[in-house]
């Protein structure tokens, strides 16, 4: 009845005409759908763009150093005993800071108020004084000898010649005076302070002044707390996926297995930490801050991500070859050790390779067992206090100073580095090393 | 004396083990041969499973000891000798036998000198002591490297099923390896609830979990002074601290959820499989880069920015605000929630585009009515496995959002999150039995169960779904 009607009154349009009448509303509205599409993947990727540009353009003035050239007049009875050798109790005695300073201050004769000469004394950087100590000890300059060293600036000098520091804000919001600047802009002149390459940024440990913190201690504990995970989480999870692959019966504990692997792979990381802090440092007694823990703690998170990678590709290995292995006699063990684990290895390198990627970006955990103290030292064993690259970079871009931020600009570059050659590793042995069946 | 000093250390130690191990394995191999030659008898297996065979019962179980006692000796050690400390001090308090024991130890490890006789002998003891564990260790380890060599080469002959044997233990030990997955939950959970427990002993439950003031610094609560502690409880009462973390996931979520869904929605439905072979890798690397960079450019780059753009709009932004934080933690989860989405998406069946292709449906009525719906169950477990990660991410947090915790809905207000709040308690110099630190634990019980939930509730609908159109 209704339907008749509805023809009736229509019978003057086709029912070509209604639909094309609509068809342009409908094709807008399926335009405005992939137009979303676009803009959302558009953000996506100018936020990639941004973040990119920030590191970079924040970390690469890091790179370089400034430093001064201070012509010294060396001791020599004052540091060396009886016999004419560098007595190295002494030495540590010697004010080598002050002798660093004094030297300094000898480019402004005119500066004589104690007030005005910290301030002079304070563009030098804290520990040029030990440098100079080392320098000697080494042999690399000899004692009494009068010579023209290069020595860092302070921080704040290498942020004002970096550019990062405004000049013409007020004083007191300065971190250099008006004087200050003055004998800086009087040396710049003089050519007597330049930038150099910022090497020790790459051979040393952290250090409470900016200009001397370098990542190499935290990247050494960072490699030697990947080594532990690397070692404890491979076998584990190449054991555990064989299992589950090939000797699992189903039922209701293989299935609460599963789950339970699934749901680790989705807990959060500073959960790991706490079971870390609880069990490893509470329970078995070991020390805080050490490698080995924190290698540990990153194992038990990286340990399902492994597995399910491993199973994969395991499963990816076709069944013709478990069946030939079989039917040649093969036990079932001699079939999963000899003939699909080979195959299957290249996927499981690959899945090893993520997993340990994301365990060196991983930080929280490492913060729960104390892997954050400030330590001067390269470790050098896995029992040593050490701390790890992102820690690292959250310590620094915690830091007040702007050279600190600077660093930890650097170093995550430094980290986006690693991580990138590891991916690109992790491809690379996928594409020469995978079978197509 | 020097051979012995190089053996009884970890690394001597388990080169010796190996040595003898390999050793062995080589032997039991010629061994069964000459045995099968003699008896004219072929052997059960493969020669080198009777390498094994051998192998296992030296390295194993010496191997399983060292490391054992290596790892619990310290403690063992440690208990015996705060006894010790007790008897020599006995008017020392409880709390000051520690840090007695601390000094003793580094003055055994040569760290700090002193002049008091009494310390000297203890920490002589000490040495004392810790040579003994050693030699003992030494000389259980050679005990079970002779018991294991024995008892193998006694039982060798070409009778033995050896393969059997083998593929019998590795099965163990792979069952054991995939029970550490268990054993990992079971020590998350037995950890956490008994560190709440102690903490919930000594501070009443409802208070934890709705009182609505959170200050574990300070005492504030009234008669919360309590002197067993060391004087300062604070109050914990964990309403805001949710509230911040909820607010912080809320906002995430509101950028990731959009975002990640489109771009799923793009390259899964619009994309020719050209532009998706290059676009997925690009978001592939958002996901990828360390949470503590994003960390680093919520608090150095967005931070700043957002307080900017509300001075310049005229409101007050805090320079620890919930929306940076939240902000770029969206970011961070778009490419989670896309890759996600992007899978729900492409495993709706092909005929149910088809069939409402076949009648007359636009490409743009087939995504919005068609395959959403299809996909909603699964999309909805992307979204939540999304806030799970939310919730529990740390470093972000850590780095941009505040420590005071304020109960408020205002995205540009200062919050703290639970995760703040654990890393804030565990990270100081706290002695490690305050109730502060407790308090951490409790929290991280919560943030626990919090995120099972989510994650099993995804589980559970995404199975669902995969059900539906098998």
């Amino acid at each position: 009845m209704l339907q008749e009607e509805w023809v009736k009154n229509m019978s003057d349009t086709t029912y070509e005409e209604i639909i094309k009448k609509g068809l342009s509303k409908r094709h807008a509205k399926e335009k405005r759908l992939k137009v979303y599409g676009i803009l959302s993947i558009l953000f996506a990727l100018s936020f990639l763009t941004i973040f990119i540009f920030t590191i970079f353009s924040n970390g690469y003035t890091a790179l370089k150093q400034t430093q001064t050239l201070i012509s010294i007049q060396l001791p020599s009875d004052e540091i060396l005993d009886s016999n004419g050798r560098i007595d190295i109790k002494k030495s540590r005695a010697y004010n080598w800071d002050g002798l660093v300073k004094k030297s300094f201050r000898n480019y402004f004769p005119e500066v004589q108020k104690t007030s005005d000469k910290r301030e002079l004394s304070n563009l030098i950087s804290e520990n040029a004084g030990y440098q100079l100590r080392l320098n000697i000890e080494n042999g690399k300059f000899s004692v009494g000898d009068s010579v023209n060293a290069w020595v860092k600036t302070s921080d704040d000098v290498d942020m004002l010649l970096k550019g990062l520091m405004n000049r013409d804000i007020e004083e007191k919001n300065r971190r250099l005076s008006d004087q200050q600047i003055k004998w800086v802009d009087q040396l710049i002149k003089e050519k007597k302070v330049k930038l150099f390459f910022n090497s020790s940024f790459f051979t040393k440990a952290d250090s409470r002044e900016p200009e001397s913190a370098g990542i190499l201690g935290a990247v050494v504990g960072s490699a030697f707390a990947l080594l532990i995970t690397l070692l404890l989480a491979l076998p584990l999870a190449v054991m555990a996926a064989i299992y589950l692959e090939y000797f699992a019966k189903p039922g209701k504990i293989t299935d609460f297995i599963e789950v339970n692997i699934n749901n680790l792979a989705a807990v959060p990381s500073i959960v790991f930490g706490l079971l870390g802090l609880a069990v490893f440092i509470g329970f078995f007694g070991f020390p805080r801050s050490i490698p080995l823990v924190g290698g540990m703690v990153l194992a038990l998170m990286t340990l399902p991500t492994i597995i399910i990678a491993t199973r994969a590709s395991i499963r990816a290995v076709p069944t013709s070859i478990r069946d030939a292995a079989l039917g040649l006699g093969a036990s079932k063990m001699q079939t999963a050790t000899d003939h699909i684990l080979p195959l299957a290895a290249p996927g499981i390198l690959t899945g090893t390779i993520i997993g340990m990627a994301q365990a060196l970006g991983e930080t929280a955990p490492l913060l729960m067992i104390g892997m954050v103290a400030f330590i001067v030292d390269v470790p050098n064993s896995i029992n040593s206090p050490a701390t790890a690259l992102p820690v690292q970079i959250f310590m620094w871009s915690d830091s007040a100073e702007r050279a600190f931020s600077e660093r930890a600009s650097l170093a995550i570059m430094m980290l986006l580095i690693f991580l990138i050659s590891m991916n690109i590793i992790a491809v690379i042995l996928r594409k020469k090393y995978e079978t197509k069946w | 004396m020097f051979i012995f000093e190089f053996l009884s250390s970890f690394f001597g130690s388990s080169l010796l083990i190996c040595l003898i191990s390999i050793l062995a394995f080589i032997y039991a191999a010629r061994l069964v041969n000459q045995q099968s030659i003699k008896l004219n008898q072929v052997p059960h297996s493969l020669l080198n499973y009777y390498g094994f065979y051998s192998f296992l019962w030296v390295f194993f179980p010496s191997i399983i000891i060292l490391v054992l006692w290596s790892l619990l000796s310290k403690t063992f050690i440690d208990n015996q000798f705060l006894f010790l400390v007790q008897e020599s001090y006995p008017k020392l308090p409880e709390s000051f036998i520690f840090l007695k024991l601390a000094q003793i130890q580094n003055i055994s490890a040569g760290l700090l000198e002193t002049n008091d006789i009494l310390m000297k002998e203890l920490s002589e003891r000490y040495i004392s002591y810790q040579k003994t564990s050693i030699q003992l260790r030494v000389l259980v380890i050679l005990t079970l490297v002779f018991f294991g060599l024995l008892y193998s080469f006694i039982r060798l002959s070409p009778k033995l099923k050896a393969r059997i044997y083998i593929e019998d233990t590795l099965r163990r030990t792979f069952l054991l390896a995939a029970l550490v997955a268990i054993l990992t939950t079971v020590g998350i959970i037995s950890a956490l609830l008994y560190q709440a427990f102690i903490f919930f002993s000594q501070y009443p439950l409802q208070d934890f979990f709705f009182g609505t003031h959170w200050s574990p610094m300070v005492a504030l609560r009234e008669g919360a002074i309590d002197e067993d502690v060391g004087g300062s409880t604070g109050s914990f009462g964990m309403i805001p601290v949710i509230f911040g973390t909820l607010l912080v996931a809320f906002l995430a979520m509101c950028v990731a959820i959009p975002i990640g869904l489109f771009s799923a929605i793009y390259m899964a439905e619009f994309a020719t499989e050209k532009v998706r072979n290059i676009l997925k890798p690009i978001l592939e690397v958002l996901a990828g880069i360390p949470t503590v960079v994003y960390g680093f450019f919520a608090a150095l780059t967005a931070a700043p920015f957002f307080k900017n753009l509300g001075l310049f709009v005229g409101l007050d932004v805090s320079s620890q605000s919930a929306l940076s934080a939240g902000v770029v933690m969206g970011i961070m989860i778009i490419p989670f929630i896309s890759s996600l989405s992007d899978d729900v998406i492409r495993a709706v069946p092909q005929s149910l585009r088809d069939g409402a292709f076949g009648l007359g449906s636009t490409k743009g009525e087939v995504i919005t009515l068609v395959v959403l719906p299809a996909a909603f169950p699964g999309l909805v477990g992307a979204f939540l496995l999304a806030v799970s990660r939310a919730i529990g991410e740390t470093m972000i947090v850590v780095m941009a959002v505040g420590v005071t915790a304020n109960l408020t809905i205002n995205p540009l207000d200062s919050v703290t999150t639970v995760t703040v709040q654990i890393v804030m308690l565990l990270t100081g110099d706290n002695e490690f039995d305050s109730v502060k630190t407790m308090s951490a634990f409790a929290l991280g019980i919560t943030l626990f169960v919090i995120t099972l939930l989510l994650n099993i509730g995804a589980l559970s609908v995404a199975r669902r779904v995969g059900e539906k159109y098998e």
